[in-house]
């Protein structure tokens, strides 16, 4: 059983008995997707909305939530994943700052723009721990498809 | 040539920005100083630009708890700054002024806060007067916004932020030397691209 990383603006995939975890997301947006009859697990990190707002052309498709969701919704079919039978898990999407401005409601943005694509491609969201003002750090254990999200001030979840 | 992205940054450039670093990092350490009410001096301030993942393990690891503040900056440029402070620098800030240390960050009582945002506060208005001082600009910040989380959670948001132009961060390293130890902090600048251009033009600085 293995611990698999998934960096800021990167994705990974996995099979059970491993597990992937990323670390103290902020107002990046955690997407899990889990094949529960194959057992596989994906994991997507994304920073950013949409590509299509990106200023200076796309150089990384996995910071955002549109081309992160897409690549990562193909890697698992490469490795055996159906579509049909994805459900999603999401964390993340915390604002940081409470200062109000378009940036610092960017943990909100993502996670609208998150829950719009994996709507689009029919897939269900089973459970979600997003939003307020605390970072998360995520584990999604392939064998079980449970989500562990562990912050600094709160109680260790799993949904 | 226009600057578009951090990572056109040339050396002059960071030079700029790092004798900036120093008379801000010089500011602070007088300002510290009337504080707390010790003497404080400061070793010489590295500027660099780091990968976000890089700043992060900087600062000890993406779920290594600290004190982030933020500060906005308007008026001639605008951007904003974090400002990073590690467990052991408020605690040794706390136990020279009050004689305790902060036992846990993420549980500090009133005083400790407020003490501590005022530290911020004096720390960005610093960074904030040198470039000031430097190129004549009139530059405004807001009152800094304060929280004790994942260092991971809190460099996300200039990473946002810097992600719509590179993947990097300008990262100012400062020593402060308090009494008999030295402490280290960090302050993180997050400038608009435009507003570069601003401040290195106002040099003379070619972009």
């Amino acid at each position: 059983m293995a611990n698999v990383t998934v960096g800021i603006a990167d994705l990974n995939v996995v099979k059970a008995p491993d597990t992937l975890v990323t670390y103290a997301l902020g107002s990046c947006v955690g997407i899990c997707l889990y094949d529960p009859e194959k057992k596989i697990a994906g994991m997507a990190h994304i920073m950013l909305p949409l590509s299509k707002e990106a200023v200076q052309g796309v150089d990384n498709k996995r910071r955002y939530a549109d081309t992160g969701i897409m690549e990562l919704i193909q890697d698992m079919s490469l490795q055996g994943a159906s579509t049909t039978r994805l459900v999603a898990k999401i964390a993340g999407g915390a604002q940081m700052f409470s200062v109000n401005s378009a940036v610092f409601n960017i943990g909100e943005r993502n996670v609208a723009a998150v829950k719009k694509i994996l709507s689009a491609y029919r897939i269900r969201i089973v459970a979600e721990e997003t939003g307020e003002n605390f970072g998360r750090t995520v584990f999604f254990h392939a064998d079980t498809g449970m989500m562990e999200v562990r912050a600094a001030t709160r109680e260790t979840k799993f949904v | 040539m226009s600057i578009r992205n951090v990572e056109q940054l040339q050396d002059m450039h960071l030079d700029v920005l790092k004798e900036i670093g120093n008379i801000g990092s010089g500011n602070a350490a007088s300002a510290l100083a009337e504080l707390i009410q010790c003497d404080t001096d400061i070793t010489v301030p590295t500027v660099r630009m780091l990968d976000f993942s890089e700043a992060v393990n900087f600062l000890g690891g993406p779920e290594n708890v600290a004190i982030g503040m933020l500060v906005g900056i308007r008026g001639d440029i605008t951007g904003m700054m974090l400002y990073v402070l590690q467990h052991s620098f408020a605690s040794k800030m706390t136990s020279t002024l009050f004689g305790s240390e902060i036992e846990d960050l993420t549980n500090m009582n009133e005083m400790e806060t407020s003490f501590i945002s005022e530290v911020g506060n004096i720390m960005a208005a610093s960074y904030v007067n040198a470039i000031s001082q430097l190129t004549g600009m009139m530059i405004d910040i807001s009152v800094p916004n304060m929280t004790v989380d994942m260092v991971g959670a809190i460099l996300s948001v200039p990473a946002v932020e810097f992600a719509q132009v590179g993947n990097k961060v300008l990262f100012i390293d400062d020593g402060f030397v308090i009494g008999d130890g030295e402490i280290k902090s960090n302050m993180i600048l997050v400038p608009e691209m435009q507003s570069l251009e601003t401040l290195f033009t106002r040099l003379g600085v070619s972009v």
